[in-house]
């Protein structure tokens, strides 16, 4: 175990633990915008520098390993002063349109210009011009409002596995893109939009969407295959307008492209609205009253059971409903018709 | 040696673009036609490729040694040789006008030569010729007769530091490296020479390849790496010819490969090129690029030393550092360490550049001060104007004034005025540069070589070069200097990696002793150097201005006016201070002010 | 079952631990993406990853080691791959000797599976069948995991059973990081067959069979049940054909698609007296239908999944569903109090209710209740109300009565349908990463729908020169029952002479080629091989 001091208060830590995770520990905060614990430290940001005792220089504590008997200072003057300038410079390679940026309210360097207080910039210059539209419905990617954090680039690697950007350039023209600036084609499982502090990837199909107050959060979980992610549904009313995940969930916010993108179906024009009787063979769909409907159901197969057997009855339930869904269902078949001809899809 | 001909012909990159293969080519042809390829004299007459001596500028040179004496021939070219050979060779009579002056003499005799010594003498191409002067027999010493820790020991008492710009203590880091636990250790050695007018290392190798490896051998032995890599950069195709030559040649020899001189030590070398990025040279960066990632910074600790290519215990010395082992193995620490000044031991490479007579490769022992470096080595200021300063360090190093020039170089000297020993480049001003155009030709190239990973770096050196272009071009506000300085203070103190960090040492350091210079362009618009075009004013002198219109047909925007064979005007108030008349007029009629 | 249990023995956070992954049968990447991004990290980590799998699939980036055998030879492949571990000493004596019965007969019905013999059936070459024995073999904890690939087969339950058997020989099952893992193809299929929604058990795995079993639920329920075993669905299309099946009520299914053989199916479905869909969507199935109710997404319902993990979860409302379309609870418990005649139709059905009855009847998750789950999942079994629940299954003993797990000879069988002269191609099927099933709501997303529009059939760039075939061209491929027509994806994914067609797409249905044979235990259909032709 080690030892160490932050900011005046002891902890003890594993050998391995980074600075950053200690102070965390210790419930102090360092500000941070290329850091993700689900990923390798990067160290590019240079936001959570923090003085050690015996460095010359600050270092960045998400890349600095806690050593026993270090003392680490987390604000002071010249920290305070050498974060608000990288904060400064930050903002002035970037629109500030937050007005309309589809991720104010939730991006990371907002909160930064806000916490350092930044309303003048003594540094003015000249701002990348990197838009480009790519034609993936997913991703939307504005590249001006890039920090180069590197997050994206990472976790596409690291945790997806792809590597489907990277960067390019370099000193001020440095830029993450697809090889040879192609349009981004990818699995588009939109790790990348989760993890960017600003709006510079952003979900496609979230644009216009409301926001704010409006919009309701609700922990669920998942409908696609078994992996049984879990997800949190951000409606407005009764439309669903983007889904989530948050990281300190088993699947640890990662999600592929239909469970983060895959919700339209949900608001569909296509969905059933009203129960629907068709009173004869070859006739057409009527719409019906549930009371109509539920009546005529039962009637029939109960009349089915009575003139047949109970066994002339037979229930497909879902794999794609719920626990209490299927128990009720088999439940029914076996208690209420009196069979065991009950099955599902499990089997395709 | 009696009665013995020799002719060198200088073939580095230097000589080479003077013209050197065709000179040899010439030498090959001439001596053949005038019979000395005759078998009897032929054992007498050796031709020999070798590397650069330092001396660059006077290319194509050429030794001709008869009996020993030795003649050193400047500025020789193709059509030359016939001359040569005919009155030198044959007639023993050596062409006088043709020879090297003394001051080719004071150059190289005030030089202590150790890693140069033998470049210009053997052919790099030839591994005899290196075993001809004891090549070899150092690593044959160490791997023999002594244990890595008496290696490690035996570098560490002769106080070598590293000569890549950080002059961290080599023996201190190999003993760091050596303690790690690991079932692969890596050395590399660090060819990625970056610095704009640096060729120190690409000397060292096309000259003499033989004693880098030889000193990867030590190197490698010294912290058990079994797998060493040569990162070289692309540009250097003659330096990556004669690399392979030569690992191919110790190969041969059993100098690298299975069981080395007999030991159970193996070791293996693998050439790795760079893509010829600045940022590679740094040792974080350089590892990326060789594990096939973008050559990006990564953030220390951990060190290389203890966790570095593919994770594993590695370490990067620069070719010059490694250049020394041979020597140190050889002559003892105790040798090594009488070289030198207090804290910094041995000699430097340094690349003499600029307002200077005698521009070249040269070698000094350390804390030689500036102005002997200056003014005896390199034969003083071009033209004899004023000195002014000297940036040292490379584009990231620092201005040294007329007022530090008896500073002695090493690396607690620079440091000590704001500059740094990098990897040894030299640049030496005169009255005629501008501080502030040159705070910004050297931000132009960091700016653009910035990886772009770190805040500070990618986008700091960005504002930084804008506020110096817009300060030369008139533009310059109160306060600038103050947020120059704070930009550059910042960006020095919290940048990822030593590109950044060294970054801003140039308007740093020339803000400290050139102030006055950007006061004069903030706040009275003028450039004292009569550099930034902006701030000047276009004229023509009457009496000087033969009427010719070379002024009025290089400008642009129509500002010069004047009949054929009359003093022509410009208009100032047209005149966009772009200095293309003034370069075109051939009768210094176009003046600046 | 030879350990007692259909689900993942082990976690998928465990995954990321182990030392060797064995994945067969399963496409992760793009079927279960999240769980594929543990294997990747476990290759991070430095895991050996095996993959076996007639398609390069895009977990092949990943492996050490890619065995490309051919479709229907996998319990072949995995005998030989044992024949390697049992010939060189790799198995874990330890764990046969003190959690195992059966080896004997086992190892006498491995003997003729030599790396030769494996590699004249299923053509990976005997070097890489040796391969895969010493990695799988060596590893300190190995995991294996595999899906449809598997189980889709007329001989699947042999499959399943070789694939026991390798855990079970080399000692990898009951230990962290290792495992048999079926990777379940739906959010909930793993839940709806927990709650009983099979023919032969009641909820949690409790044999309709069995007259203790039975009395106890009669007893639960107050009424008297059937001990006769229902009929699987894949049965049910031949009692619609003859007759004896009359009535139908189908809830968030469309077998009308996603059956084999749909032509078939789709006749059998037509010829009921009564048949009801309740679905979001008027599905291929709905259409059939004598009556359609609307029912709820999971946005629009509170209850519970299970996950491949076992783990169960809360599935929370988080709006309204449109029109009056109603919760599939509600709608079932109002047709059952109908039916039943009991019960308060005013009265509204919870879903905490209906859990709290279900898990009382299953002691492996007797112990949840929505307010330990408000909290976090849970994975079963979680026995009692201060049990955390388990991480992976067997630690000590298995659910067999002696509590060993029992090895099972498993012979070569040849698939039901090999390619001939008229039909010369093996047709394999599955999912592509856009979409899910039968596409009813991934193709209702724009932006999946956008860059998946289509179907395709993905054919051996070989097979296309020889047909003359070329990129994005359409097809017609045909079975014995049926023919679609679609675009050509010309690929190296797929081996000569097999191709592959995603099942998503109505408009070129791949299940109206495939076969209805099906595997005589469970009853599963053989998706994943049957003979077609191509025509251009």
């Amino acid at each position: 175990m080690i030892n160490l001091t932050i900011d005046d208060k002891q902890i003890e830590v594993d050998e391995g633990t980074t600075v950053l995770e200690a102070a965390k520990e210790l419930g102090v905060p360092i500000p941070t915008l290329c850091h993700d614990d689900r990923l390798k430290p990067f160290g590019a940001c240079r936001l959570c520098i923090v003085e050690i005792a015996g460095m010359p220089k600050p270092v960045t504590s998400c890349t600095t390993p806690a050593t026993d008997g270090m003392v680490v200072k987390t604000v002071s003057e010249k920290l305070h002063r050498l974060r608000k300038t990288t904060v400064e410079l930050l903002l002035s390679d970037h629109p500030n349109d937050c007005m309309v940026c589809i991720s104010s309210g939730e991006c990371k360097l907002q909160e930064l210009a806000y916490l350092y207080g930044i309303r003048e910039n003594r540094f003015t210059g000249e701002m990348r011009d990197h838009n480009k539209i790519d034609t993936n419905p997913f991703i939307t990617r504005e590249q001006n409002k890039c920090v180069m954090c590197g997050l994206c680039v990472r976790v596409c690697e690291e945790v997806q596995g792809v590597g489907a950007i990277g960067y390019a350039e370099r000193g001020f023209e440095a830029r993450v893109t697809p090889p040879f600036g192609q349009n981004l084609d990818c699995e588009f499982c939109g790790q990348c939009v989760s993890i960017c502090p600003t709006g510079a990837l952003s979900g496609g199909i979230w644009a216009g969407k409301p926001r704010g107050d409006s919009v309701k959060f609700t922990d669920t979980t998942c409908t696609y295959c078994g992996c049984g992610c879990n997800i949190t549904l951000r409606s407005s009313g009764d439309e669903v307008v983007r889904v989530d995940s948050d990281k300190d969930n088993h699947n640890r916010g990662w999600l592929c492209v239909k469970g983060r993108f895959g919700f339209e179906f949900i608001n569909s024009k296509d969905r059933l609205t009203t129960p629907l009787i068709r009173r004869e063979k070859g006739g057409q769909f009527e719409k019906a009253t549930w009371e109509e409907a539920l009546d005529y159901v039962a009637g029939r197969f109960t009349e089915i059971k009575d003139k047949n057997g109970a066994d002339a009855v037979a229930g497909l339930c879902s794999a794609r409903c719920t626990n209490e869904e299927n128990y009720l269902f088999q439940k029914l078949m076996r208690a209420g018709i009196g069979t065991n001809n009950v099955d599902h899809c499990a089997r395709y | 040696m009696n009665s013995k001909v020799t002719v060198n012909v200088c073939m580095g990159t230097g000589g080479i673009a003077a013209g050197g293969d065709m000179v040899m080519a010439e030498f090959i042809k001439e001596l053949e036609a005038a019979g000395i390829e005759d078998a009897s004299v032929n054992e007498k007459c050796r031709l020999h490729k070798v590397g650069c001596r330092g001396f660059c500028a006077r290319d194509v040179l050429v030794d001709v040694a008869i009996d020993g004496e030795v003649s050193t021939y400047q500025y020789i070219q193709q059509d030359m040789v016939k001359r040569l050979v005919r009155e030198h060779v044959v007639g023993a009579r050596p062409v006088k006008e043709w020879l090297v002056g003394d001051d080719y003499h004071t150059f190289h005799d005030n030089q202590t030569k150790i890693v140069l010594g033998d470049l210009g003498k053997i052919d790099p191409e030839s591994i005899d010729e290196y075993m001809g002067v004891d090549g070899y027999k150092a690593a044959e010493k160490a791997l023999t007769t002594m244990t890595p820790t008496e290696v490690i020991d035996t570098v560490k008492e002769s106080g070598l530091r590293g000569r890549g710009g950080g002059g961290f203590p080599t023996g201190l880091k190999w003993g760091f490296c050596a303690a790690n636990t690991a079932d692969q250790f890596y050395l590399i050695c660090n060819a990625d020479e970056g610095d704009p007018g640096a060729f120190m290392d690409r000397s060292v190798i096309e000259g003499n390849p033989h004693a880098v490896i030889e000193g990867m051998i030590i190197a490698a032995y010294a912290i058990g790496a079994s797998i060493g890599y040569v990162y070289i950069r692309a540009e250097y195709p003659l330096a990556v010819d004669r690399l392979h030559m030569a690992l191919d040649s110790a190969k041969e020899k059993g100098y690298l490969g299975k069981k080395l001189f007999g030991t159970d030590f193996d070791l293996k070398i693998k050439v790795k090129l760079g893509a010829g990025a600045f940022v590679c040279g740094e040792e974080t960066a350089l590892i990326a690029s060789i594990e096939g990632e973008r050559g990006m910074p990564r953030a220390k600790p951990p060190f290389p030393a203890n966790k570095g290519l593919w994770g594993k215990p590695t370490i990067i010395n620069n070719v010059e550092t490694l250049a020394n082992l041979p020597h140190i193995l050889t002559k003892g620490a105790a040798w090594y360490a009488s070289i030198g000044s207090e804290k910094s031991k041995g000699t430097k490479v340094i690349a003499l550049t600029g307002k200077i007579r005698n521009t070249g490769l040269i070698e000094i022992p350390m804390g030689m001060p500036l102005k002997e470096i200056i003014f005896n080595v390199g034969g003083g200021i071009e033209g004899d104007k004023l000195f002014k300063a000297v940036q040292t360090g490379g584009p990231s190093g620092g201005c040294i004034p007329q007022q530090h020039i008896d500073l002695p170089v090493d690396y607690e000297g620079l440091a000590s005025v704001g500059s740094m020993m990098g990897s040894g480049g030299m640049v030496v001003l005169d009255e005629t540069d501008c501080m502030v155009n040159i705070s910004k030709f050297f931000l132009e190239f960091t700016q653009s070589e910035s990886c772009g990973k770190c805040v500070p770096c990618r986008i700091g050196t960005k504002r930084l070069l804008e506020i110096l272009t817009r300060i030369t071009e008139g533009e310059g506000k109160e306060g600038d200097i103050d947020l120059l300085l704070e930009l550059a203070e910042d960006v020095r103190d919290s940048s990822l990696c030593g590109l950044g960090m060294s970054a801003p040492n140039p308007v740093i350091s020339t803000i400290k002793y050139f102030r006055h210079e950007y006061e004069a362009h903030i706040k009275d618009k003028k450039c004292p150097a009569k550099v930034c075009n902006k701030l000047l004013t276009f004229f023509i002198r009457e009496d000087m201005c033969i009427g010719c219109g070379m002024c009025a047909r290089a400008c642009s925007v129509k500002a010069i006016t004047g009949e054929k064979k009359q003093p022509h005007k410009i208009d100032n108030k047209l005149c966009i201070q772009c200095g293309s008349c003034f370069d075109a007029c051939k009768f210094s009629a176009v003046l600046k002010e | 079952m030879k350990f007692g249990s259909g689900a993942m023995t082990n976690s998928v956070a465990e995954i990321a631990e182990n030392k060797a992954i064995f994945v067969i049968g399963s496409n992760t990447t793009e079927n279960h993406p999240i769980i594929a991004l543990r294997m990747k990290e476990a290759v991070a980590n430095g895991a050996e990853l095996i993959v076996a799998d007639p398609r390069k699939i895009p977990l092949v980036k990943f492996a050490t080691l890619w065995l490309r055998h051919r479709p229907g030879t996998d319990a072949t492949l995995l005998n030989s791959i044992m024949n390697v571990i049992l010939a060189e000493g790799l198995e874990d004596k330890k764990f046969i000797d003190e959690r195992t019965e059966g080896y004997e007969d086992f190892v006498k019905s491995i003997e003729p599976f030599t790396p030769e013999y494996g590699a004249e059936i299923t053509g990976v070459a005997a070097d890489d069948i040796v391969k895969a024995g010493r990695i799988f073999g060596s590893a300190e904890n190995a995991g294996i995991y595999y899906a449809m690939g598997i189980t889709q087969h007329s001989m699947g339950t042999n499959n399943v059973c070789a694939v026991g058997n390798l855990a079970m020989v080399t000692g990898n099952i009951g230990k962290y990081a290792s495992g048999v893992n079926p990777l379940r193809g739906q959010n909930n299929v793993q839940g709806a067959c927990d709650m009983g929604g099979l023919p032969n058990v009641y909820p949690g795995y409790q044999k309709v069979d069995v007259p203790a079993n039975q009395e106890k639920f009669e007893k639960g329920w107050g009424k008297s049940l059937s001990a006769k075993v229902g009929l699987a669905a894949t049965e049910m299309t031949g009692a619609m054909l003859d007759g004896s099946l009359k009535g139908m009520y189908i809830f968030g299914e469309n077998p009308a698609l996603s059956d084999p053989n749909t032509t078939h199916s789709v006749k059998a479905f037509k010829s009921l007296e009564f048949l009801v869909v309740q679905d979001l969507f008027m599905t291929d199935t709905a259409q059939l239908a004598d009556v359609v109710l609307p029912g709820a997404s999971f946005a629009e319902k509170d209850g519970t999944f299970t996950s491949s993990e076992r783990r169960v979860q809360r599935v929370r409302k988080a709006v309204n569903s449109p029109g009056e379309a109603k919760t599939d609870l509600a709608i079932i418990d109002q047709i059952y109090k109908r039916i039943d005649g009991e019960g308060d139709l005013g009265k509204t059905v919870e879903a905490s209710d209906v859990f709290d009855e279900a898990v009382s009847f299953w002691p492996a998750m007797a112990g949840m209740s929505y307010r330990r789950l408000e909290a976090d999942s849970l994975q079963w079994p979680c026995p009692t109300e201060d049990h955390a629940g388990t991480r992976f299954l067997f630690e000590e003993t298995f659910n067999r009565e002696n509590g060993k797990a029992l090895f099972t000879a498993v012979p070569f069988v040849a698939s039901k349908e090999l390619p001939d002269k008229e039909y010369p191609f093996v047709l394999t099927t599955g999912r592509e990463l856009f979409h899910y099933h039968t596409g009813t709501m991934t193709r209702r997303s724009s932006g999946l729908n956008t860059v998946a529009p289509e179907a395709f059939v993905e054919v051996n760039p070989a097979d296309a020169e020889v047909l003359g075939v070329g990129d994005g061209q359409r097809l017609t491929v045909s079975s014995r029952r049926g023919s679609i027509r679609l675009k050509a994806r010309v690929s190296n994914i797929v081996p000569p002479n097999v191709i592959f067609i995603p099942f998503h797409y109505k408009e070129a249905a791949a299940n109206l080629l495939t076969s209805d044979a099906m595997d005589p235990v469970c009853k599963i259909m053989e998706a994943k091989v049957c003979a077609v032709k191509i025509e251009v």
